[in-house]
């Protein structure tokens, strides 16, 4: 048996529960003091130099125009109509390149898993000729090389229904669902009408951010699949699966944990990286929140504006990727 | 992280209201921050388009030219004696204003034009300087597309450069005429012109010096047409901010001072003979206290004695500049028009220097 100690109370400086405390409490302090220094500054010189936050202007009216609104615009509507225009111009290429993308990167993490080299080569290829190339150039890339390469009027890429022109894409659509009115794409006057429509603004965004997001998630794909031990597709074949079922019943399964955290990322870039639509002159809220922050000068509002929107969207993509997570979490108790 | 760093151009002003400590609270009256900031520093930092052929452009010999960098280098004679004391800074139209706030460019000056939510301490709080071209906002077509007149252009796309009053202005006149149309907005000049050279677009509208001196670099400028409309006033005005009233004011004199040289008939060539005989006739007070043989507008400026001879000297005085950078002796070929001397019925007009 050791001596036992001459005392039995521990003086504070020891005390294992109390130190922390302590420290955690200074570093809270400090923190406070340091934010608190900052935020009396910034508040004091803005209102130096008449800058306060003010949102009144919100509700004046925009005067300019947004191109391609889902909501009605114009240019006699308030600010704040025109930043939600240009948010709902956001979600749509990111929910719609959300899905392009994981369908793409899907393929070709799975075709670098395939039997057939030439596939497998193409697939390596993708990947790393796309994630090495600043996303930036890609959009230029797709808007004014490829895109705006294409005919005008008359002649335009025409398939039945479908019309691909530099204006944008033209599709058929019912123009009236009741009486099943089929109407195609014509021109008049030297531009083409459709129901549906799609500017090559958006279209090169898309294509964008799909093709260089999937080149991400390819290898988020590939290094899940990859994490799934080589006996589970030797067991699979043993019983009699074929290459597909043991991949969609078996391997992709256990592959999806690996896989769904990875995704989460891989999601949240595609959002952010949507803000790049001015270099292709996509509408976005970005390029919205720009012209606004020029004509009203409230650049700090304008900023806490967007930088609230893209937080958001990304806290909620985050939120859903986290939920899926769960779900597809091997349950052990 | 790509967000952030396209937001860079205005977190500067956030960040520097935030570290900055009080330091304009010691103004006191004539002692300008700004002007002692430029000295210590030895240059003048000007933000300039830098791609406008005639207003500011890098040639190959990476030199700027241009009606807007002679502002700078004239500034920059008045305050150093020496015209390439300049770093200039190429801002895009978005960047512009955040980048004079913050502090990063000492002096704006890039076909900006003069509005009042501009210049309002409540808007983007800028300090107007005299207008140096007085511009009108216009758009161009190419020959083949047929296009007469505005109306023509109802349902058809217009590529603008996105954060200039020309997108307003657009916006307004087509409301007007009640012509639906498709604004594409790009975030550089670059850009717009590209798309439009593409044919995304059926017209381009900017000002209309800015088409004509970007038709200059096109492969095929015959084959491009101004509309006869003008759409718009668009005084491009060099500007600096609210917050130092006496930079402000050497800025202003700086160039009302290459205005009045010209009226005075002072040019390059002739400011040495101009001065030696305002030294030798004490008779000339007007000539003598413009040039600083005589009393003090220079020190009441913050700038040296003859501030005005060293600009002159190094840029020439208003009409050359012009001249030189965007007249008939340049690629763009514009009239003088409303950028004439009053006396000529034109708009330059410099208020006394007494």
């Amino acid at each position: 048996m050791p001596p036992s100690s001459v005392s039995t109370v521990t003086p504070w400086w020891r005390n294992r529960r109390l130190i922390p405390w302590i420290v955690q409490a200074a570093v809270g302090l400090v923190v406070l003091v340091v934010v608190a220094f900052l935020v009396g500054n910034l508040v004091r010189n803005l209102t130096a130099a008449g800058l306060l936050l003010s949102w009144s202007w919100l509700g004046n009216p925009a005067g300019f125009d947004v191109s391609e609104t889902l909501l009605p615009f114009d240019a006699s509507l308030p600010y704040w109509r025109a930043l939600l225009a240009g948010l709902v111009n956001t979600l749509r290429v990111v929910l719609l390149g959300l899905v392009g993308a994981t369908l793409l990167g899907t393929a070709v993490g799975i075709a670098s898993f395939s039997s057939n080299g030439l596939l497998k080569r193409l697939a390596r290829i993708y990947v790393e000729l796309i994630r090495n190339i600043p996303l930036l150039l890609q959009l230029v890339f797709w808007y004014f090389v490829v895109f705006l390469a294409l005919p005008n009027g008359t002649s335009a890429i025409q398939l039945p229904g479908l019309v691909l022109a530099k204006s944008g894409l033209y599709l058929a659509w019912f123009s009236d669902l009741w009486h099943l009115q089929w109407q195609g794409p014509h021109l008049d006057g030297g531009v083409w009408h459709a129901p549906l429509r799609l500017t090559v603004e958006f279209g090169a965004l898309l294509t964008g951010l799909v093709v260089y997001t999937a080149a991400f998630i390819a290898e988020v794909v590939r290094g899940g699949v990859a994490s799934v031990p080589k006996g589970q597709w030797e067991a699979a074949n043993s019983l009699g699966f074929n290459p597909l079922q043991t991949l969609q019943r078996i391997v992709l399964p256990q592959a999806l944990r690996v896989i769904v955290p990875g995704l989460n990322s891989q999601y949240i870039s595609l959002a952010k990286n949507s803000s790049l639509a001015v270099a292709c002159g996509y509408a976005d809220l970005y390029s919205v929140a720009e012209t606004t922050l020029n004509q009203t000068g409230r650049a700090v509002e304008v900023v806490l504006v967007l930088l609230g929107s893209y937080l958001v969207i990304d806290l909620v993509i985050s939120a859903l990727m986290n939920g899926l997570n769960h779900l597809v979490q091997l349950k052990e108790r | 992280m790509l967000l952030l760093r396209r937001l860079a151009a205005s977190l500067p002003l956030i960040a520097s209201m935030a570290l900055v400590g009080c330091a304009s609270d010691g103004g006191s009256g004539i002692q300008s921050q700004k002007l002692a900031t430029i000295k210590a520093r030895g240059k003048l930092i000007c933000g300039v388009d830098g791609k406008l052929p005639g207003f500011s452009f890098v040639g190959s010999d990476g030199q700027y030219t241009g009606l807007d960098a002679d502002v700078c280098r004239a500034t920059a004679a008045a305050l150093f004696g020496d015209p390439s004391k300049v770093d200039y800074r190429d801002l895009n139209s978005s960047e512009r204003f955040a980048a004079l706030a913050s502090g990063e460019v000492d002096l704006l000056s890039r076909n900006t034009t003069e509005t009042l939510s501009r210049d309002a301490a409540g808007g983007n709080g800028l300090s107007f300087a005299p207008t140096t071209f007085y511009d009108g906002q216009g758009v161009m077509t190419p020959n083949a597309s047929g296009v007469k007149a505005l109306k023509d252009l109802a349902g058809k796309p217009i590529c603008v450069e996105s954060g200039t009053t020309t997108e307003l202005n657009l916006a307004d006149r087509m409301r007007e005429l009640k012509a639906a149309y498709t604004p594409l907005k790009f975030q550089t000049g670059d850009q717009t012109y590209a798309a439009y050279l593409q044919g995304r677009c059926v017209a381009v509208t900017s000002d209309r010096s800015q088409l004509a001196a970007k038709r200059t670099s096109f492969p095929d400028p015959a084959g491009h047409t101004l509309l006869p409309e003008v759409l718009s006033k668009e005084p491009l005005t060099p500007a600096t901010t609210n917050a130092d009233p006496a930079w402000a004011d050497a800025v202003r004199w700086t160039i009302y001072a290459l205005m009045q040289a010209e009226e005075l008939g002072i040019t390059q060539a002739n400011i040495d003979a101009k001065l030696a005989e305002a030294k030798a006739n004490p008779n000339q007070a007007d000539l003598r206290r413009f040039l600083g043989v005589e009393g003090e507008f220079g020190k009441q400026l913050g700038l040296p004695p003859d501030f005005v001879v060293k600009a002159v000297k190094a840029t020439g005085n208003y009409g050359e500049i012009f001249e030189r950078n965007v007249g008939m002796g340049s690629k763009l070929k514009l009239e003088r028009g409303s950028n004439r001397q009053w006396k000529e019925g034109g708009l330059i007009y410099s208020p006394p220097f007494r």
